[in-house]
């Protein structure tokens, strides 16, 4: 079980988050603008690299804020936590 | 009272003044507390238990520890327990146990113990109490970090309770460990805990562990004190000083009772004072075997050879020839004899490649005796390291996998990570606890203690992974047994590897090695070591198999602990509950929610009670508990622009007073939820959810505002709880309306449909009713605060005394709905619906743009042929179709040879209608909206139904009866 670090809360177990996806992933601006392809690549298309990871999660049954986490998926250690406003730490890479 | 012959006259940590019964298999056998059901056996000088679960062979107690593969115990009682080592047992007044042949069996009685469980966070968390693991609570403890020790022993001192001469800073080894332990108990942060098992451990640092608290109190448990408890703990750095266990040999005839591990006799003989046999040969490949011979002779016992399978004598094992004991260099048992019980062994000479040298037949030599000790070496328990994906590294010399490496803020110290002398193991456990406690913040230095093993060495190590059979090859050797537990032999092995597996995981798939009750705790590396023979390759080279929690077995319902019964899952219910209950609701589960599902009168089953209900909300009055819908306020300047975002149909325009239903979905178009929406002022919405999407739509909205829109101006808040809602349905629903809120006008031009108005009822209770309809009827929702719930329910059911208003369920609300078309998302979607597809396209926005618009041009949201919800009447007019049943095209052949059958969807919802007095259904049916009038099969069974298909809306398509 991972010790998540809430940026409001501070480390709490992994039961109090849920999981959001890859992060940075931006809603697009217009939609309709995007060809098929490019649209079906915003809805299904996702990175999975081997090594860290910026993903979302959220303080389900705490504070219920968003915020992303760099975490190497082959150790499972997480690099940084950062707010969902704030750009991916330098040498989080 | 029977006796003990092989009690030892002195010694053993065991209680001599007490004594108590047990039953073995129905045999009367007596102990003493501090004994184990294993230890009690032996000193009556039993030591067979059930015979072997395939082959049916005569077993016996082999070990003195979890790594026990046949003495398997179902204890008997009241909700009796299975598959317990005997060898971790304790010995209780009045135990009776029966010994299993490896399978065992779950009393159906419930099991009315308590279980619990307990979060614990520490600094330093210490697992095993032996040298290594005292030495490293003892250091930690001193700096003032929070330290847990655990051990799944009776008391503290791992392999030191069963040594004999073994000094700690020149006093008795165990004089030390209770010294540790006082020294950990009385500092205000330490905490020991015995008889309890780490047995998973999880990312960051986050170990589990069972503790079982009163089995060995051997009366019933105090109040208030589980039976067992199961530890959370979170620990900033863990020390892994969990011991090793040592291997068996293989060799002809090596299942034979009366064949046990070394270092078990050398537990019986110390630790419980018993002395297993009266003549014993030792079969050894290290020089930890040699401890096991100078206490069985101090004990008395005759050691009639120990036979050593080094060419040359080491150090230690010449010392013991020197007083005497007569020990074969080079050679091995290669096979015991015997009745049943060890009566002999046969020792031949082996060659340098671990060949029988010279005519097999010639020259073995008979030796009687009672017990053969063996050990084939040590495995470090690597376990917990490994089920953090800590690296194994194959040691040639030790002949051992040892840790490689250590987990993130993990030390493995002693003889869990190869280090086998108890000197090695305090100075590893003192440097693993001052690291650790330094690591966590607590600065500090220590000095080892200096530990002395009276002998203690672990020598050189011959590797003798298979002692050749005296005829045949290793195909024909169905005696040399590799996995006790299940029966799986050398031969069996070769069977593998002929059938050209190579990877140890498929031999242990293939074979079943190492998969039963021990998890190969005494199998699994000998195994890798027979198959490595078998390739010709190195124990390094197959590797080892994954080590998965749980370490040793844990029950069920010690994992359950207290969320059982009432407490499995949290149950909601509404203010109204009691009425509920008292009115013989049946309920149903919908979410966490309770929810009447029908109000039986009189006799009345399912069906009669909704075709009551229906009736009574079709043609009079009835009413419903509507409490549990979602209900989120959400509040903000830009609250209707976000809304019109979310939801596919406009929201920013509605006026003050109105309602609207809404539909979200996700960005691939597909429908999220849906409900009414009311706008209660400029910046204010009231949202509807469906019951048991409430939590996850207020996700849904909080998700898009952090992370997408920030720059909106929008609070949600669920205020589900703080509302209670009343539907009140029918034709007459008007009048109660009436009675009970006076001071509004209900006419149908002053109070419209979709509208809802603010007023104060009769009883002086403030009240927002909304003309909404859930049923095509004239219907009112009344809403009120949740403290005043119970009461106004009352108020409106006698307000309509007098014209039969009914309560009714959700079952009812169903059918009233699907009569109707309208689709419960969760029901009739799946994620895989549009709102077209479900005909819900007139809530769909063309003007504004709003989460999943885009998808709707996409090819496959797009296509014609997609799966549409549309009605279905049974033509037999009696079929009730279960829900799920498949729909499929007339003269479709559904026989396997011309499978597979071409679906075209599947019955959603499926009820009996009062009001159209048949049978209905709705589906969804691949391009079912240009199917209206079509027959289709529903595969009912093995029987076809037809179905008519019909557009959804079956009641009163026109919509004549909203307004009463």
């Amino acid at each position: 079980m991972l010790l998540l670090d809430c940026p409001w809360c501070g480390p709490r177990d992994e039961t109090e988050y849920h999981y959001g996806g890859q992060a940075h992933v931006r809603y697009p601006q217009a939609p309709a603008d995007l060809t098929d392809r490019e649209w079906a690549e915003y809805l299904f298309f996702r990175d999975n690299p081997e090594g860290p990871f910026a993903e979302r999660w959220v303080h389900s049954t705490g504070c219920r804020r968003w915020f992303n986490v760099v975490r190497d998926t082959t150790s499972y250690r997480v690099l940084a936590v950062y707010r969902p406003t704030d750009p991916r730490p330098e040498g989080s890479r | 009272m029977s006796a003990q012959p092989h009690r030892l006259p002195s010694g053993g940590r065991i209680d001599r003044d007490t004594v108590l019964r047990l039953t073995v298999d129905g045999q009367e056998l007596t102990g003493h507390p501090g004994d184990t059901v294993a230890s009690a056996m032996l000193a009556a000088g039993r030591l067979d238990v059930a015979p072997s679960i395939y082959r049916g062979r005569p077993r016996g107690i082999v070990a003195a520890g979890v790594e026990e593969p046949n003495a398997l115990l179902e204890v008997l009682g009241r909700c009796s327990e299975s598959m317990l080592p005997a060898t971790t047992v304790s010995l209780v007044d009045g135990l009776a146990v029966r010994t299993l042949s490896g399978l065992g069996r779950l009393d159906p009685t419930g099991d009315e113990a308590v279980y619990d469980k307990r979060f614990a966070h520490t600094d330093v968390l210490v697992i095993g109490a032996g040298p290594a693991g005292l030495a490293a609570a003892s250091a930690a403890a001193r700096s003032g970090a929070r330290v847990i020790l655990l051990d799944e022993q009776s008391e503290a001192g791992g392999s030191l309770l069963s040594c004999r001469q073994e000094t700690v800073n020149g006093s008795p080894a165990l004089d030390w460990v209770r010294e540790v332990v006082a020294e950990l108990e009385s500092a205000p942060e330490a905490r020991v805990l015995s008889r309890t098992t780490a047995f998973g451990s999880y990312d960051d640092n986050y170990v589990v562990a069972v503790q079982h608290r009163t089995d060995h109190l051997g009366h019933p448990a105090p109040e208030g004190v589980s039976r067992q408890r199961v530890w959370h703990i979170r620990a900033a750095r863990v020390v892994i000083a969990t011991g090793a266990h040592e291997r068996p040999l293989v060799f002809a005839g090596n299942d034979r009772p009366g064949v046990l591990l070394a270092s078990a006799v050398r537990g019986y003989l110390n630790r419980y004072a018993v002395a297993p046999c009266s003549r014993a040969v030792v079969s050894t490949v290290n020089d930890s075997a040699y401890d096991t011979v100078t206490d069985l002779v101090a004990a008395g016992v005759e050691v009639a050879a120990v036979i050593d399978a080094r060419p040359v004598l080491s150090p230690r094992a010449a010392e013991v020839a020197g007083t005497g004991v007569r020990v074969v260099p080079g050679s091995a048992v290669v096979e015991t004899t015997g009745a049943s019980r060890v009566g002999g062994v046969l020792v031949g000479a082996l060659d340098e490649d671990g060949l029988l040298g010279g005519d097999a037949e010639a020259d073995v030599e008979a030796i009687a005796c009672d017990l053969l000790a063996v050990s084939g070496g040590w495995s470090p328990v690597v376990h917990l390291h490994s089920q953090r994906q800590g690296g194994l590294r194959w040691d040639d010399v030790l002949a051992a996998f040892v840790p490689e490496g250590t987990v993130r803020d993990q030390q493995v110290a002693g003889s869990a990570r190869g280090t086998f002398d108890l000197g090695g193991c305090l100075e590893e456990g003192t440097e693993a606890g001052v690291a650790a406690a330094v690591a966590a913040g607590f600065p500090i230095e220590a000095e080892a203690p200096v530990g002395r093993a009276a002998t203690g060495e672990y020598g050189p190590v011959r590797q003798l992974w298979l002692v050749p059979g005296r005829t045949g090859g290793p195909a024909d050797w169905h005696e040399h047994f590799v996995d006790l537990q299940r029966d799986q032999t050398v031969a069996d092995v070769w069977r593998a590897t002929g059938a050209g597996l190579r990877g140890i995981e498929h031999v242990k798939r293939y074979t079943s090695i190492g998969t039963a009750h021990d998890q190969g705790r005494t199998s699994a590396v000998n195994a890798i070591g027979v198959i490595a023979t078998a390739l010709g390759a190195t124990p390094g080279e197959i590797g080892t198999t994954s080590y998965r929690a749980p370490y040793t077995p844990v029950s069920f319902a010690a994992l359950a602990g207290r969320e059982r019964g009432d407490l499995f899952d949290p149950e909601r219910t509404t203010p109204i509950q009691p009425w509920h209950v008292a009115h013989g609701a049946r309920f149903e589960i919908v979410g966490q929610w309770l929810r009447p599902r029908y109000f039986p009168r009189d006799g009345e089953d399912i069906d009669a009670a909704v075709a009551r209900e229906s009736r009574a909300a079709r043609r009079g009055v009835a009413m419903m508990d509507a409490s549990t819908l979602g209900k989120i306020e959400v509040c903000g300047a830009d609250a209707g622009e976000f809304l019109d975002r979310v939801y596919t149909n406009a929201h920013r325009r509605l006026p003050v007073g109105s309602a609207r239903y809404g539909v979200m979905c996700k960005p691939d178009g597909m429908i999220l939820d849906d409900g009414v929406n009311l706008r209660l002022d400029e910046n204010r919405f009231l949202l509807t959810t469906t019951t048991g999407g409430a939590a996850g739509v207020l996700d849904w909205l909080e998700e898009w505002l952090q992370t997408e829109w920030p720059e909106l101006d929008v609070y949600c808040t669920s205020v589900t709880e703080q509302w209670t809602t009343i539907a009140v349905v029918g034709p007459k629903s008007r009048q109660v309306v009436a009675r009970v809120a006076p001071e509004l006008d209900v006419s149908a031009e002053a109070f419209p449909f979709m509208t809802f108005r603010e007023t104060t009822l009769a009883s002086g209770v403030p009240a927002r009713i909304c003309r909404i309809s859930f049923s095509g009827e004239l219907a009112y929702e009344i809403n009120v605060s949740g403290w005043y719930g119970l009461a106004v329910w009352e108020q409106v059911y006698a307000a309509g005394a007098d014209l039969d208003i009914t309560p009714y369920g959700t079952e009812t609300m169903h059918v009233l709905r699907a009569e109707k078309g309208y689709p419960i998302v969760g029901q009739d979607t799946d994620g895989t619906v549009t709102p077209q597809d479900a005909g819900l396209d007139w809530v769909v926005s063309k003007r504004k743009d709003f989460i999943g618009n885009r998808s709707y041009t996409r090819a496959d949201t797009a296509r014609a042929d997609r799966r549409h919800l549309v009605g279905l009447l049974p033509a037999d007019r009696v079929t009730r179709l279960p829900e799920g049943t498949q729909i499929i095209a007339p003269d479709t052949p559904v026989t396997p040879e011309q499978g597979p059958v071409p679906m075209l969807g599947h019955v959603t919802s499926s009820y009996h209608s009062e009001a159209l007095g048949r049978p209905f259904a709705l589906a969804l049916v691949a391009g079912g909206r240009d199917r209206i009038g079509e027959t289709l099969i529903a595969c009912v069974g093995d029987s076809p139904v037809e179905v008519e298909v019909t557009g959804p809306v079956l009641y009163d398509p026109e919509g004549s009866r909203r307004d009463g």
